[in-house]
């Protein structure tokens, strides 16, 4: 486990302003605690200063993983951000595309986004911007026992109507203007990273 | 009484000083047989009989002299081989020493000839063609140049302090652990401000212009379009052709500046 280098802060920043612009101020000066980015085997990892002192005190082979894995560094020295950083990143987004309920499940199984599977974009999204994918289904993502548990009393009036889960991370492959032009079979965001990995790469997720 | 004991102690001690001056000379009837190569020695006296036929104690401690003696024997024919020292004449240590030694010498041989055929690529006097890195490279160089080794030459402002390595820069160094998180911030902090810098500023006039033209191009293509005149519409198809993909390559310039710091 080390801090990161200057090369290495610099690759990660950029990864993130790509999503979420200058908010990541917010990330590295935290009102409510000193919280820092950390690499342990090539994964970079955000967590508390508290937690990071705990995190001394266990051997560097039997260290797993700590705080939250952002992402990690390929041999090549890009960095990749995985889904695990949805959770930190997806309220500072500033671009956010909604996936019609029919296509959620393809972006789910790691596919690209098409324009037919498109339900909205922000306005005056670039080409090659880092966006945030949501879905639009009325029904809530996780349908069975969900809505049973609706039937069973959560009390009042679930509104389900504007009901939009975070599914993942993309990268816009058309502007907004292009995309309304653009043919239904043609690719709109590509896919980076999504919730369906949790299920896929269970075993290498840290 | 004291007194008494303090003669019986030192007779004993005599005695005891006698017996070990007299341990390394034997004296024998018959000179024993040697076989040196196989440590033997064989003494051909007949042992006094009545010892042999006494007591077992008696008879033990009389085999046990005989015994003693003649190994004293073996032993002192065993020395008068010639023999020299293992290592030579300092011995073992002396040997290690001088191995180490020899070691390091062709160690430090083989060093000085892979530094001498390398040509250094960086001439140290200015040539007006250098690179940044190159120019970094020769004012260290030039700075470790002193009789102190560049100790105690003054730093300009942003030069960083580097400590001395020692393997010369082949092993990575990197920030303590723990060490001064706030610190770490601030940087973190200044290189967000670095980087968020260089992006160009998105000029609102210009983008709503940019905008309201492209609408108004779309809206002539459609207009276009509808006319059933051929010739106009070909015309006209040509020029909003060309303004859509002029615009749309300013488009794209100006997308990235508006979307990422918008």
């Amino acid at each position: 486990m080390r801090p990161l280098t200057e090369a290495e802060t610099r690759a990660v920043f950029d990864k993130l302003s790509r999503y979420i612009g200058e908010n990541i101020q917010l990330l590295v000066d935290r009102p409510d605690g000193t919280y820092c980015f950390r690499l342990h085997r090539d994964r970079v990892y955000y967590l508390s200063e508290k937690l990071l002192k705990v995190a001394t005190s266990i051997p560097r082979d039997n260290l797993v993983s700590l705080g939250t894995c952002f992402g990690k560094f390929t041999k090549s020295q890009k960095f990749r951000l995985s889904v695990t950083a949805l959770d930190y990143l997806a309220p500072y987004a500033k671009y956010k595309v909604w996936v019609k309920p029919g296509s959620e499940q393809s972006f789910l199984y790691g596919n690209h986004v098409l324009k037919s599977g498109l339900g909205r974009i922000t306005e005056n999204t670039a080409q090659y911007q880092g966006v945030v994918v949501y879905s639009m289904a009325d029904v809530p993502l996780v349908s069975g026992w969900q809505s049973r548990g609706a039937s069973q009393g959560w009390g009042g009036k679930l509104s389900l109507s504007s009901a939009s889960s975070l599914q993942g991370f993309g990268v816009a492959a058309k502007s907004t203007q292009e995309c309304r032009k653009v043919d239904p079979m043609a690719i709109v965001v590509f896919h980076q990273a999504d919730v369906g990995e949790y299920v896929r790469s269970e075993d290498t997720l840290t | 009484m004291a007194a008494v004991r303090v003669e019986e102690v030192l007779a004993a001690a005599e005695e005891q000083e006698a017996e070990k001056r007299r341990s390394i000379t034997v004296e024998k009837e018959l000179e024993l047989e040697f076989d040196l190569g196989n440590l033997l020695a064989v003494d051909r006296t007949p042992p006094a009989s009545a010892g042999l036929r006494g007591a077992a104690p008696r008879r033990e401690a009389l085999l046990r002299a005989l015994a003693r003696d003649n190994t004293q024997l073996l032993v002192a024919q065993l020395w008068e081989l010639p023999a020299e020292r293992a290592g030579g004449a300092g011995g073992p240590l002396k040997r290690e020493r001088v191995a180490r030694n020899e070691l390091n010498r062709l160690r430090n041989l083989a060093r000085a000839h892979r530094a001498g055929t390398m040509v250094p690529a960086t001439p140290l006097h200015p040539t007006g063609h250098q690179s940044r890195e190159e120019l970094g490279h020769v004012a260290r160089v030039a700075r470790v140049s002193t009789a102190s080794l560049g100790r105690f030459q003054p730093r300009l402002p942003k030069e960083p302090a580097e400590p001395p390595s020692r393997s010369g820069g082949k092993k990575r160094r990197f920030e303590p652990l723990l060490g001064n998180l706030a610190g770490e911030r601030s940087r973190q902090l200044e290189l967000l401000r670095d980087m968020n810098s260089k992006k160009p500023v998105l000029d609102i006039t210009r983008a709503v212009n940019k905008q309201l033209r492209e609408e108004e191009a779309e809206a002539a293509a459609a207009k276009g379009k509808k006319q059933s005149q051929r010739g106009k519409r070909g015309r006209r198809q040509q020029r909003t052709g060309r303004n859509s993909r002029k615009s749309g390559a300013r488009r794209q310039q100006q997308r990235p500046a508006g979307g990422s710091s918008g």
